[in-house]
């Protein structure tokens, strides 16, 4: 994936006459995305508004793993550590010390960009490239589930049950089901994850991690700190995952072992990603866009399916299966994903 | 491919000469040093393990069959990693996919399961072949990372869940398979373990003969040396890597018919064998089939006496650990040469 998702700059953008203009463009579209997603809520039924919520949520983590793996070009194949990692600091500081979820989001999140920073720290001190660093990843992934598994203080496989309030809470993050809110907070979630990573990618910061994916050798002998440049963008990446796990732990009222930390979880972080488009900034949300009510939509056929399906009913593993073979067909016809190869026919 | 040395027609040439002692001794030493510390850390749970002593025989015994069907998993893995340098990630699911086959031959066709298993060989084969020939040959020879990766990936959800579509998700469990047990210094072995560990050692066997006594092998060696190089001398690199994943594959089918009568099977039974099978693969040095017999013994010992003092999946962490420490410090693993 060695393809520069903007229009490089070429040189330092300090003087205001060589601002780059694509990111104003960006943030342009972002702000008018934003605004119309946000009618949504009026418009969807309770039902499609649980799966535009889980939309959103694959949206998050995809954009997350899209900053490490994309951009910074780190293959993650353990994201679940980071999104366990916040979905279980908010059960567990809510649940055992009635912390505010807002609060604990944020704890989540300093805690996954530690623990990403450290995991990235160990594999690149270790020169793991490839296949080594996204075997690395997963174990370490693995290590987290089956630790959680074992430690009593985290309720091993029994996880957690959020306690359900009666009335409406803005402190404990907590409305009526069906609620608007429900929608719109990981609605500004992903908005500020797309928002950063507009920034990230135009950030001195961010097209030094573009140089370094791109050729490590050269820009290390241009003085670019390769080590560090790397984990500033593991940790933004880690973070965010780690929000959108907080929040799915609110949203849904439990969290156990595999709904965190289960190697599924990082699947989900991948295929978005990479069906939209890795190493673009609106690929992952292009990607989810399409994945979220997909399974969904499946799933509905298979309840009542036209004639020549209806061998098909009440199939279980046919949503899977589907985005595993888009996926497969993704990867070797459109490797740079959907967004990212319609973008190139339009520009040519 | 039940006889992999068959597929020679010319005569097989020598093993190659040894490049010097100093990598003969290393090729002798690591491995017979890991040998020796897991024998002093057996002793040592023996003596000061505070641990009965039967347990930890029963334990021993069964760890080792345990590696043995691990290695049978791995020793197909090896190639494909060491080889094309893929990472497949979904051997586990061919696992199953071969375990199925068995389970419906055996079923449907009324086979005994190790007939079955030999006629699941060949299928399995293919099914590789093709595999790579038409998915990953390309993103392979482009030299992406990623791509066969996530393909594999892609293929591994493909594979359980049209499973799961076509068998639903309960547990079943293939007839007719040897009943019994025996007794090993104390502790009980079955005989289906048992033939399972003798399989294993026969494909490592079979495999290393194919792979240094048959110009066939040799090509894959050189393939894996150097795909550039071993075009430039006329080998067909893109053959030897659908056949190499053919292999693979057929190993899988073996370890799958052998393993099918002592587990309960379900869409995602093999799951947990691809990440296992990567740790042995790393551990054994990637490409080495001896590795991976020799890898899969020890996590297998490390899963079951690890369980002595970590109880319930307490001792995969064990196994993990070893991972990453051999990730970190030793990458090419207990056979592999140093870079």
């Amino acid at each position: 994936m060695t393809t520069l998702t903007e229009r490089p700059t070429t040189i330092a953008a300090d003087d205001p006459r060589l601002k780059d203009s694509s990111a104003t463009r960006s943030y342009a579209v972002l702000g008018v995305l934003v605004a119309v997603l946000a009618v949504l809520p009026f418009l969807l039924d309770d039902q499609t508004e649980t799966v535009a919520v889980r939309t959103l949520i694959f949206a998050i983590m995809a954009v997350g793993w899209n900053l490490m793996s994309g951009y910074g070009g780190m293959f993650s194949f353990g994201h679940a550590a980071f999104f366990g990692i916040g979905a279980y600091t908010d059960a567990y500081l809510l649940v055992q010390h009635g912390v505010s979820p807002w609060i604990a989001m944020v704890v989540g999140a300093l805690i996954s960009a530690a623990a990403g920073t450290l995991i990235a720290f160990l594999c690149l001190r270790y020169k793991l490239a490839g296949p080594y660093f996204a075997l690395a990843t997963f174990a370490f992934a693995q290590v987290f589930l089956l630790a959680v598994q074992n430690i009593d203080a985290l309720n091993r496989t029994e996880g957690f049950n959020v306690p359900i309030l009666s009335e409406d809470s803005w402190t404990m993050m907590q409305w009526k089901a069906g609620s608007p809110l429900y929608f719109w907070i990981p609605l500004g979630i992903l908005a500020l994850g797309l928002l950063g990573t507009i920034w990230f990618v135009h950030s001195r910061t961010g097209q030094y991690a573009q140089a370094v994916r791109d050729d490590e050798t050269a820009a290390a002998s241009l003085g670019i700190n390769v080590m560090r440049v790397r984990l500033v963008t593991v940790a933004a990446s880690c973070a965010l995952t780690s929000v959108a796990g907080s929040f799915y732990t609110q949203y849904y009222f439990f969290v156990g072992p595999e709904q965190g930390f289960g190697s599924a979880v990082s699947v989900n972080a991948i295929v978005p990603a990479v069906i939209g488009g890795i190493g673009t900034i609106w690929g992952p949300l292009v990607g989810a866009l399409i994945v979220g009510p997909l399974s969904e939509w499946i799933a509905d056929v298979l309840r009542e399916p036209p004639g020549f399906l209806s061998f098909l009913e009440g199939l279980s593993g046919l949503d899977v299966a589907v985005y595993a073979a888009l996926l497969i067909l993704i990867v070797l016809f459109m490797p740079k994903g959907i967004y990212g190869t319609l973008r190139d026919r339009f520009r040519s | 491919m039940t006889d992999p040395t068959s597929t020679a027609t010319a005569p097989a040439p020598e093993a190659p000469p040894d490049r010097g002692t100093q990598r003969r001794t290393s090729e002798v030493a690591v491995p017979l040093g890991v040998m020796a510390a897991v024998v002093v850390a057996l002793v040592l749970v023996y003596a000061v393990g505070q641990r009965a002593t039967d347990l930890v025989t029963q334990s021993i015994v069964t760890g080792l069959l345990l590696g043995g069907v691990y290695a049978l998993v791995s020793v197909g893995l090896t190639l494909i990693f060491g080889v094309l340098g893929i990472v497949n990630f979904a051997q586990g699911a061919m696992l199953t996919m071969a375990m199925f086959l068995v389970y419906e031959m055996t079923t449907s066709g009324g086979l005994p399961v190790y007939v079955a298993t030999l006629l699941a060989v060949p299928i399995m084969f293919l099914f590789g072949v093709v595999v790579q020939a038409a998915l990953l040959n390309k993103l392979t020879l482009a030299g992406s990372h990623e791509g066969p990766l996530l393909v594999t990936l892609g293929l591994s959800l493909l594979i359980i869940n049209v499973l799961l579509m076509i068998f639903g998700g309960r547990p079943l469990r293939v007839p007719g398979s040897v009943d019994g047990s025996v007794e090993v210094f104390g502790a009980v072995a079955s005989y289906e373990r048992l033939i399972a560990f003798g399989g294993a050692l026969l494909v490592a066997v079979a495999l290393l003969l194919l792979l240094r006594r048959t110009s066939f092998g040799m090509s894959i060696r050189a393939v894996s040396a150097n795909a550039e190089g071993a075009s430039l001398v006329g080998v067909d690199v893109r053959r030897i890597y659908a056949l190499t994943f053919g292999i693979g594959a057929a190993c899988v089918a073996v370890a799958g018919g052998l393993m099918a009568p002592f587990l309960s099977l379900t869409p995602t039974v093999g799951e947990q064998f691809t990440i296992l099978a990567f740790v042995i693969v790393v551990l054994g040095g990637l490409g080495s089939v001896t590795g991976a017999l020799l890898g899969g013994l020890v996590i297998g010992l490390v899963q079951t006496v690890g369980a002595l003092y970590f109880p319930g999946t307490g001792s995969l962490i064990l196994v993990f650990a070893v991972f990453v420490l051999v990730l970190f410090f030793r990458p090419q693993g207990i056979l592999g040469a140093p870079q």
